[in-house]
């Protein structure tokens, strides 16, 4: 779960002269408080309403979170009756939480310093708020590598989600737990993207020749699995209910009807990220030495940083961060962090086809251009704010250096 | 599974034009073709090389690629010059006279200009029909149309323009046939503003009223047909033009060549310099890019009504160290400027299409086009902006001056797409068009693709 803090029509003109990038009050696309209220409304209050229906018609659903810190803060800001929403699921002890990187960022690739600042403030947050710590780890947009697993392992995780793609996989199915290469102990979960995108991408698709998806249909085919696999996981967007999914669509009837179907079969049951690694040794393990994904047809790094207009972005992006850490300014380090986010990046994707729809349908931009001018806006603003605060900070050091000589002060 | 198909669908179709031909000769098919097929008769009012504007462009190209897809068509001209297109069968409305002389033809040619721009036209020594006022030189052109239909063949008449609907119309009235009228730009275009012409006003509805079908360049100028002219939107279809695709191997020009090697950038306007144009908006853009890129430089190539005002403005706002005026350049010389742009931007107040930039495109100059504009709604590697909206149009220009990567992502993928901007697919369109009021055109339609790309997310 994830609301990005979109970046305003922030031109030319405003650079130097004003710092407030996340604040459109336009009522549009790009007004994020406008969004939260919106996806609030539509899917995380009725859905949440769901689920805790769910939970108490069967006590045996569970069900696992990962929510972005700056979604986090944005309904405490907008919408403090989605935390409370989330405190009563938690409270059930049916509902996971996971660790991310606050800022759903792209920084395990870029920087593992940063990485680990980010999942560190998301765990505070997590622990602030729902009073748990969380032991899976499940990355953004679940981008993984060999190395991410290591790191992750390092910070003490026993767990990690990734895509159970196809190229990854090769003839291994995604209904086992394995190890990733290079660890010692944290197991790791592989998304079964056929039946989670059966939800998420094709539940209204009346072309598709399994339209209309009912709950008995899908538990069947979770059903036709048994015997052949330890686990099915199911990971998708949550605004896949209500957001992506509209309540016409029926998919709140078919999130009401689910577990029971699924539990009528006595060889079914439902397990949380940290009860599945806990309960089932890795059956292998699994090598991936490239970045994959959970976007696009290509499933890799592509919809973030296939361009160079990305690229640059992301170049400069933690070209200033270098400088940003040395400096003792929190609303500036805040600010790049913000900045972090991999939806910036996504909405610069300029891949026209296929996948190229599905971007243009969750950016707020109306093309990858304009996406990219007022990030690039944003980053030269940056960079004055930043050298002002250099200056500063020299000035401040300069200052502590002569004081000793004012005897009078003594 | 969907790209399966797709392949399968093509092997089909080149299954069926084997056994054509192996039933007979290309050449017999051909003459067959002649012989029985539907042909078009094909009003216009300018032809390349003796054109003022878009409109002879688009005639050129819409005929050629209509000859190539085996469509028998007949161009009619209003006044006889020395054209030799090998695609189609020219006839000029004025058959008697003599052929024109390039002067002649120069002074004649008003296609995209508005009328009172040239009723006080003098006679220049043209002959006596062609020298008048230029609606009674649209009337004389209708004269002549339903000799013209009754000495040609046709089973549709397409017609280009205002300046040929009457002509169209008589046509229409002779043979019978139906009648397409083809919108490249309506009176509100071309005024720039609310207060049209009436005279030309009424010749467009009739024509629009009269016609069996419309083709309007854009659903921009379908809007306009339906909202000022109260036509039936059902009744337009919108052909979005295209354009030649062809290398610009031009070398830099070269006193622009000297003023990139001193790091200056160069931000083009090419177009005619009149309202429509939108040529003050330029302007004040200019002066807020400068504000915040100092070393660029503004050239314009174009003339026009508004080129005095546009110049004073320049002036009055101290900038005209920084704006150079070239006038009305073509072809190489043309190809030679758009070679030293760093981006191309036409802030057109109201474009039913739009050509220049598909040619700045062509040479890999970075375009910001109005959304006013056509071509706008075809465009996917450009930059858009609303004509009034100064701050965003300088905001881009700047960003393309400064992110050498934007710069290059949009030349190297704006020259790819507009490869794919070719006449034949509104070519493929018109004869759907025409197969839409006499199905005899059916012979030149493809088989229909099936619905690939565009499919929402992908197969799994």
């Amino acid at each position: 779960m994830h609301q990005p803090l979109r970046v305003r029509k922030y031109r030319i003109f405003d650079v130097g002269q004003n710092s407030s990038y996340f604040n459109d009050e336009s009522g549009t696309n790009l007004d994020n408080k406008a969004i939260i209220e919106k996806v609030a409304r539509k899917c995380y209050l009725p859905a949440n309403s769901v689920l805790l229906e769910n939970i108490k018609n069967n006590p045996e659903f569970k069900v696992s979170f990962s929510i972005s810190g700056v979604a986090l803060e944005q309904f405490e800001k907008y919408m403090p009756e989605v935390i409370d929403s989330f405190k009563a699921l938690v409270e059930t002890g049916n509902v996971e939480l996971l660790s991310e990187t606050y800022h759903h960022s792209l920084a395990s690739i870029y920087s593992p310093e940063e990485f680990e600042s980010q999942v560190g403030l998301h765990r505070k947050k997590i622990k602030d708020l729902f009073g748990v710590t969380p032991s899976v780890f499940r990355n953004t947009e679940l981008i993984y590598s060999n190395e991410i697993a290591k790191m992750v392992e390092k910070m003490g995780y026993k767990g990690i989600l990734a895509e159970g793609a196809d190229h990854i996989l090769g003839w291994r199915s995604p209904t086992f737990v394995y190890k990733p290469t290079g660890t010692d102990n944290i197991k790791l979960l592989l998304k079964h993207y056929r039946l989670s995108d059966d939800v998420a991408f094709r539940f209204s698709q009346r072309s598709w020749e399994s339209w209309p998806l009912t709950a008995p249909k899908f538990a069947d085919w979770i059903s036709s699995h048994n015997g052949n696999g330890n686990t099915i996981n199911l990971f998708m967007d949550y605004e896949t209910f209500g957001e992506h999914q509209w309540e016409d669509t029926g998919i709140f009837e078919f999130l009401r009807y689910l577990p029971g179907e699924i539990l009528k079969n006595p060889d079914n049951n439902f397990a949380t990220p940290s009860e599945v690694i806990d309960r089932y040794e890795a059956k292998g393990e699994l090598d991936v030495p490239y970045y994959v994904s959970w976007a696009d047809t290509e499933r890799d790094l592509s919809a973030w940083t296939g361009n160079d207009l990305q690229k640059e972005a992301l170049e400069t992006l933690y070209a200033l961060g270098k400088e940003i850490i040395h400096i003792d300014d929190p609303e500036l380090l805040e600010d790049w962090r913000r900045l972090q986010t991999s939806d910036h990046f996504y909405y610069m994707c300029t891949k026209w086809w296929n996948d190229g729809d599905v971007h243009k349908y969750f950016s707020p931009y109306e093309s990858p251009y304009e996406a990219f001018i007022a990030y690039m806006n944003v980053m030269q603003d940056m960079r004055l704010r930043l050298d002002t605060a250099q200056k500063n900070q020299e000035h401040d050091v300069s200052l502590h250096k002569v004081r000793p000589l004012r005897f009078s002060e003594v | 599974m969907l790209k399966y198909r797709n392949r399968l669908g093509k092997k089909q179709f080149l299954f069926c034009s084997c056994i054509l031909k192996n039933n007979c000769s290309a050449y017999n098919f051909k003459k067959v073709a002649n012989l029985k097929s539907p042909n078009v008769l094909m009003f216009g009012w300018e032809f390349p090389p003796f054109n003022s504007g878009g409109l002879g462009v688009a005639c050129e190209g819409l005929s050629k690629a209509l000859a190539s897809s085996g469509v028998p068509l007949t161009f009619v001209l209003p006044f006889k010059i020395p054209i030799s297109a090998p695609w189609c069968k020219f006839v000029f409305a004025n058959e008697s006279s003599e052929t024109l002389d390039d002067t002649q033809i120069r002074k004649l040619f008003s296609g995209y200009q508005s009328h009172s721009y040239f009723s006080g036209i003098k006679k220049y020594g043209l002959p006596e029909f062609i020298s008048g006022d230029l609606i009674e030189r649209v009337r004389g052109y209708a004269k002549a149309a339903p000799n013209i239909a009754r000495k040609n063949k046709h089973s549709v008449i397409h017609a280009h323009d205002w300046l040929t609907y009457p002509a169209g119309i008589a046509a229409k009235e002779t043979s019978g046939k139906p009648l397409v009228v083809h919108v490249h730009a309506t009176e509100f275009d071309r005024s720039g503003s609310d207060s049209v012409n009436k005279d030309i006003y009424n010749i467009e509805l009739e024509g629009f009223r009269r016609a069996d079908a419309i083709a309007a360049v854009s659903e921009w100028t379908k809007k306009k047909i339906v909202n000022k002219y109260g036509i039936p939107a059902g009744k337009v279809k919108v052909v979005y033009n295209g354009i030649e695709f062809s290398n610009n191997g031009a070398v830099i020009e070269q006193n622009l060549g000297r003023l990139k090697q001193n790091g200056a950038k160069i931000v083009l306007f090419v177009g005619r310099i009149t309202l429509q144009k939108g040529p003050d908006y330029f302007v004040s853009m200019a002066e807020k890019v400068l504000a915040h890129e100092p070393n660029t430089f503004f050239v314009v190539s174009g003339s026009g009504d508004m080129e005095g005002e546009m110049i004073r403005q320049v002036a009055s706002r101290g900038l005209s160290a920084k704006f150079i005026f070239c006038g009305f350049l073509r072809g190489e010389e043309l190809n030679r400027v758009y070679k030293a742009a760093d981006i191309f931007v036409m802030p057109s107040v109201s474009e039913p299409f739009g050509l220049v930039p598909l040619e700045a495109m062509i040479s890999e100059v970075p375009v910001l086009v109005s959304k006013e504009s056509g071509v706008s709604e075809i465009l996917a590697s450009a930059l858009k902006s609303h004509f009034w909206d100064i701050d965003d149009m300088a905001d881009k220009v700047i960003s393309v001056l400064r992110h050498k990567k934007l710069q290059n992502h949009l030349s190297v993928n704006g020259r790819e797409e507009v490869k794919a901007i070719h006449w034949k697919t509104a070519a493929e369109s018109l004869i759907s068009l025409y197969n839409s009021l006499d199905n005899a055109f059916s012979m030149f339609l493809l088989p229909s693709a099936p619905a690939f790309a565009r499919t929402q997310v992908s197969d799994f």
